[in-house]
């Protein structure tokens, strides 16, 4: 007996938890890499008198599918995190609500998903080939087709875009690079090169690049534009292999608390936020005009001219390339 | 308690039945409902055939059962050499070895991911059998451990005397007892090697394929939840013919044993089972291998050996990137797993006398009721996750959002390893012994008190003991679950694992360090703990 | 106080445990219920203690109706075959089971267990495990955990059965002994008819469901209530009573019926010698049939004169003939 009576106390406390909720609180959800400085945080909550709770799960995609599956009942008020590869499906189910946010002109609108108003680029995380200039000292590949030099014949190791979210932006690079007709060659010949295939960016990164802690045996890997940044300039990125990824905010459909949603959002584009988003979570701030810290100026530029690919276009085509290329470099 | 018992069978059944109730209600809120309301979400889009009829299917199939096999295979053959030294020797240190099996459960799946790809850089079948294996060796080492402690040696020894050699004996006497055991752990072991994600995916180098990692990639990155559905069905239908095949065999076996107290039975080893005694070390050791691989790497910089990891363990990270700090994150850790402990020694051990209960009384309900809470074992992390942002919203206060929502889910991980540890010793308990009570004037819950509890205590306190570590490292459900920001260790584990830069690497293997040691502190604290009024036993 | 089972039927699905039975317990009494393994004797002494349902009839205690009582309420002892002690507690902890269940205090308790140890010959083992104990002395823990708290009623299961031959006679006497010492009311199931005569004041035969014959110890042996019963007994040769001089229609015989004495009237061959433990048995022939007789060393083929031991003959009272 006592027993029942202990799971339905925790169940009611569960519950309590819940039924009161406070005026000002706003629901923040996010994946599971959103990191933002405490200090910032608690300033932003000072002044404008809203509490953010944040809901963290998953990466991009199961936020994005996450958001989608309770786009009739959500369960938060605004989101962070939906990236390029996603967007257009979570435009396309009408997860999200229009809002004009006078942050939304002070650079965000440079990575826009769509005109409609509904998602805002917080920042921009681009991915690119990275390799370990000691391993490669003098002899650096500067662009794709650079990799397919036999000098580089078993240097580089890949994500699988069916697993690895850094993968499917390479891939995607690769498509916006050569097009629809010229990537499958391209990848033909990158396998002949001897390219290596892992399922997660931690193996590709930490375990088989050599420019890593990890000291592993390939000094080419795909990852991004700010890892550099934190190896101390033992790695570079090649700027001219980079792709274009952007994680987006926007105030949800059906969202409790819609106004105070509002500024929360305002005030991820807004200044203080933007200028941690490089320390926090190794991305680069949509707004203009934002100083990198030092470490990045140097080791981790923004590539100015990498590939993209529109988000109609991604969701579109991702589906099939990606069997593609599962037959091709698999197969 | 003491109301007249007019139909004493057909009344016992009946509040057995109605008892049953309670664990079936949990499933049926926490696990059904979801998994079914996201199936049915599936299936409404179509499709379906054509997943079940393409040969891609069948082979993803074929590889998930068999490599779940396989590993549940070597997991027991290990694991047994480890039981008996558990169970059987005295020797210095047990208590410690007892805690340190318990390891590999805890360690994240990335890091044992990474550290089986050292020895097979391009992984394949072996290092995924071998590591989802590794995984799971003290599943088997403590539940059969568990009975192995307490069933007498006297038959074994009487078969030594007609002339049997120790391994003959050991096959036709002591293996046989043991079943009962060895049936639950490799019912449980292959339910997780079956849904085993992270291993597979790392370690089968984006080759090999299972319908775990098929079912998340559908539904996270495809969205195609049709397929996803598909796929659901065949692994629920496939996980119900290992459970009921299971079932069957334990079925024949489960039988009144004279427990004896642990005290009695262990001994010194002497002659061939120092023999036994080393494969156990050498069992220890493999299993040390990658906790030895991961402690050099929290402390090896480029520039030598450094404890900068472990200090940072101590902050948020190298540019303050956690939002908490590796001892919070502890702490974060210890709170959920004592939630979800609690709850699932709550309804397992429940369930377990709810199934002894309707055995008694002749109730078939208590077989599909033993099947039912073990299901979630063999169930997508992803297909629990996703359906219960589908249906949480229903219950009061938005459940989906609930803080309690973590350690419920993995309260459902936990429950049936509750379950298949105290419901063999529970088995075991002679009926007679309860009445012998009742005749001495033991009301029914005077009987649980002092004959059942007592008798079940070590491996209760064995279960909590288990299912604490198992809710610590627990990734899978945690990951899929919209949870308000309190980072638990793996959580913590995997963000500073997926940043560069060898500081956030290293104080990621620091935080498995220390989630190590936080697990076997744990253990050893209890297992300090006696029930209370029971005896040494 | 006394116990009265009234028209009690206990049925398995098809078949009928126990089909019918009456019976009565008077205070202080001892009574067995005998009879062959599966004839129900074990299923009547259960559900007196409340641990199975009886689809029919009553259990009565002082003319109350127990059938709404559960076990733990009738406060009835129960003694099992093989003990069943609690393997967590010690001697003294299984003995003050019953007397912590009925809330005796600490220190009449201690006194208690060790009178019961005394009693059933056990001092000094309060804190042994009982793990460690034998067989007999398991039982008699058993014998004394179920005394301690003083029941009503003492139910013993085949008591004696699971233990080695000399020690079930030895322990029949002390348990006879240990009953009229505690001044128990009793109800004793075994199979074995030794056990039964030694125990008890009166004896219940039981088959196939149904109680056949009671009465005190003596009678029943000396006059079975029909030929499945005297076979029961140790009758396995069944003569007109004209045969050992007697009127009755028919009688049975024991073995032990025949004794080699050369001043018996009955005269035969002897076929066949086997030496038992304290005497010799034979196989005679008598009249061209076979008979069982016991004597002093003969040789086959011996011409031998017998008597008849009238402790050997089951009287059996007239009836329709059929059944050998």
């Amino acid at each position: 007996m006592r027993r029942i009576v202990l799971v339905a106390a925790l169940l009611a406390a569960g519950c309590s938890t819940q039924t009161a909720p406070k005026s000002h609180e706003v629901t923040l959800v996010t994946h599971d890499s959103f990191a933002v400085k405490q200090e910032v945080l608690d300033e932003f909550q000072r002044t404008s008198g809203i509490t953010v709770k944040q809901l963290a799960s998953g990466d991009a995609g199961e936020l994005t599918n996450k958001l989608v599956l309770t786009k009739g009942n959500p369960i938060g008020d605004l989101a962070f995190g939906v990236d390029s590869t996603f967007a257009s499906r979570a435009l396309q189910e009408g997860v999200f609500a229009e809002y004009a946010s006078p942050e939304a002109d002070k650079g965000a609108q440079r990575y826009k998903a769509d005109d409609t108003g509904k998602l805002h680029a917080v920042d921009v995380g681009d991915v690119c080939v990275n390799i370990d200039t000691g391993a490669l000292a003098g002899n650096e590949p500067k662009s794709y087709e650079d990799l397919l030099d036999p000098k580089y014949k078993d240097k580089l190791v890949v994500e699988n875009p069916a697993t690895s979210s850094p993968g499917l932006a390479f891939l995607l690079g690769t498509i916006a690079k050569f097009g629809e007709n010229g990537w499958q060659e391209y990848w033909t010949k990158l396998k002949a090169n001897g390219v290596k295939v892992v399922s997660g960016w931690e193996e590709a990164y930490t375990q088989e690049f050599s420019g890593s802690s990890g000291k592993g045996p390939r000094p080419v890997v795909v990852s991004y534009a700010s890892s550099p940044s934190a190896e101390e300039g033992r790695t570079k990125a090649l700027l001219d292999t980079c792709y274009r990824q952007v994680e987006y905010a926007g105030v949800l459909q059906g969202a409790k608390n819609a106004e105070d949603a509002r500024k929360v959002l305002d005030f991820l584009l807004g200044e203080k936020f933007q200028a941690q988003v490089a320390e926090q979570m190794y991305v680069y701030p949509s707004r203009e005009g934002v100083a990198l810290p030092e470490s990045w100026a140097k080791a981790a530029p923004l590539p100015e001219k990498p590939q993209q690919l529109a988000p109609d276009k991604v969701r579109d085509g991702r589906e099939r390339w990606v069997e593609q290329w599962r037959t091709l470099v698999q197969g | 308690m003491a109301h007249p018992r007019s139909r004493l069978n057909r009344r016992s059944r009946l509040n057995w039945t109605l008892a049953a109730l309670l664990p079936l209600g949990f499933l049926a809120v926490f696990f059904a409902w979801p998994v079914l309301a996201i199936i049915t979400l599936g299936l409404r889009e179509g499709g379906i055939s054509e997943a079940l009829t393409s040969a891609d299917t069948w082979e993803l199939v074929a590889f998930t059962l068999g490599q779940a096999a396989a590993a549940t295979v070597v997991a027991v053959i290990t694991g047994l050499p480890v039981a008996f030294v558990l169970a059987r020797c005295k020797i210095r240190g047990l208590g410690v070895l007892r805690a340190a099996v318990m390891v590999p459960f805890v360690l994240p799946t990335v890091v044992v991911g990474l550290a089986f790809r050292a020895f097979w850089p391009d992984g394949g079948v072996l290092p995924i059998v071998l590591a989802n294996a590794f995984f799971n060796v003290a599943v088997v080492a403590r539940t059969v451990g568990g009975l192995w402690a307490h069933t007498d040696r006297r038959a074994e020894d009487a078969a030594r005397a007609l002339g049997a050699s120790r391994p003959r004996a050991f096959l036709s006497v002591v293996l046989p007892a043991l079943a009962p055991a060895i049936g639950s752990a490799a019912a449980v072991v292959f339910l997780f090697c079956a849904t085993s994600f992270g291993v597979v995916l790392i370690l089968g180098g984006a080759r090999y394929r299972t319908l775990e990692t098929e079912i998340y990639l559908r539904t996270v990155e495809l969205f195609d939840l049709s397929g996803a559905a598909a796929l659901s069905l065949i692994q629920f239908a496939a996980v119900i013919a290992v459970l009921l095949l299971g079932a069957l065999a334990r079925r024949r076996r489960e039988t009144a044993l004279a427990l004896k107290g642990r005290e009695e039975l262990a001994r010194r080893p002497t002659g061939g089972e120092w023999a036994v005694v080393a494969a156990a070390g050498a069992v220890v050791l493999a299993l040390l291998t990658p906790v030895v691989g991961l402690i050099i790497r929290s402390l090896s910089t480029r520039d030598g050996w450094s404890l900068a990891g472990y200090r940072a363990l101590a902050t948020t990270g190298e540019r303050g990137t956690l939002s908490v700090s590796g001892v919070e994150a502890a702490l974060n850790s210890l709170r959920t797993a004592t939630d979800a402990t609690a709850i699932a020694l709550v309804v397992g051990v429940f369930s377990a006398f709810v199934l002894i209960g309707l055995k008694r009384s002749g109730s078939r309900v208590s077989e599909a009721l033993d099947t039912a809470l073990m299901l979630p074992l063999g169930v997508s992390a992803v297909t629990v996750g996703f359906g219960y942002l589908v249906t949480m919203d229903a219950l009061p206060g938005d459940f989906r959002t609930s803080p309690l929502l973590v350690p419920l889910a993995q309260a459902l991980v936990v429950t049936p390893l509750v379950v298949r540890m105290v419901l063999p010793v529970l088995r075991a308990v002679d009926e007679r012994l309860r009445q012998a009570a009742a005749t001495l004037g033991a009301g029914p819950a005077r009987v649980w008190l002092e004959v059942d509890l007592p008798l079940v205590g070590r491996s209760l306190v064995a279960a909590a003991g288990f299912g604490f570590v198992v809710a610590l490292g627990e990734f899978g459900a945690t990951s899929f679950l919209a949870r308000p920001d309190a980072p638990t260790l793996p959580v913590v584990i995997a963000r500073l694992m997926s940043r560069p830069g060898a500081l956030n690497s290293q104080m990621a293997y620091a935080a498995c360090a220390l989630l190590m040691v936080v697990t076997i502190a744990c253990v050893l604290l209890i297992e300090r703990l006696r029930v209370p009024s029971s005896g040494e036993f | 106080m006394s116990l009265r089972i009234e028209h009690i039927t206990v049925r398995y699905g098809q078949t009928t445990a126990v089909d019918d039975v009456s019976l009565d317990i008077a205070d202080g009494e001892v009574v067995a219920l005998l009879g062959p393994s599966g004839c129900g004797k074990s299923t009547l002494l259960r559900t007196v203690a409340g641990l199975e349902k009886a689809d029919d009839g009553e259990v009565r205690w002082d003319g109350d109706d127990l059938t709404g009582t559960p076990v733990h309420e009738r406060g009835f002892g129960l003694v099992f075959q093989d003990g069943q002690l609690f393997p967590h507690r010690d001697v003294a902890g299984n003995v003050a089971f019953g007397l912590r269940m009925a809330k005796v205090d600490k220190e009449v308790r201690l006194k208690r267990i060790d009178e019961l140890l005394e009693l059933v010959g056990l001092d000094g083992y309060q804190h042994r495990k009982v793990t460690q104990l034998s067989g007999g002395e398991q039982q008699r823990v058993a014998l004394a955990r179920a005394l301690a708290p003083q029941p009503r009623l003492l139910l013993l299961d085949e008591p004696l059965s699971a233990l080695d031959r000399a020690l079930r006679e030895q322990l029949a006497v002390d348990l006879a002994r240990l009953l009229r010492e505690a001044g128990a009311t009793a109800l004793v199931v075994t199979h074995d008819h030794d056990e039964a005569f030694t125990l008890a004041d009166r004896v219940a035969i039981m088959r196939k469901g149904k109680i056949r014959q009671v009465g005190p110890p003596a009678e029943v042996w000396r006059e079975p209530a029909d030929v499945e019963t005297a076979k029961f007994l140790g009758c396995n040769k069944f003569v007109p009573g004209s045969f050992v001089g007697l009127a009755n229609d028919r009688v049975g015989l024991r073995a032990s019926a025949l004794r080699v004495d050369p001043a018996g009237t009955l005269e035969g061959v002897v076929l066949e010698r086997v030496h038992r433990r304290d005497h010799v048995r034979l196989l005679v022939e008598i009249d061209g049939d076979e008979y069982e007789a016991v004597g002093p060393v003969t040789e086959i083929g011996d011409r031998v004169r017998l008597v008849v031991e009238q402790d050997g003959l089951a009287v059996l009272r007239d009836e329709p003939h059929g059944g050998q």
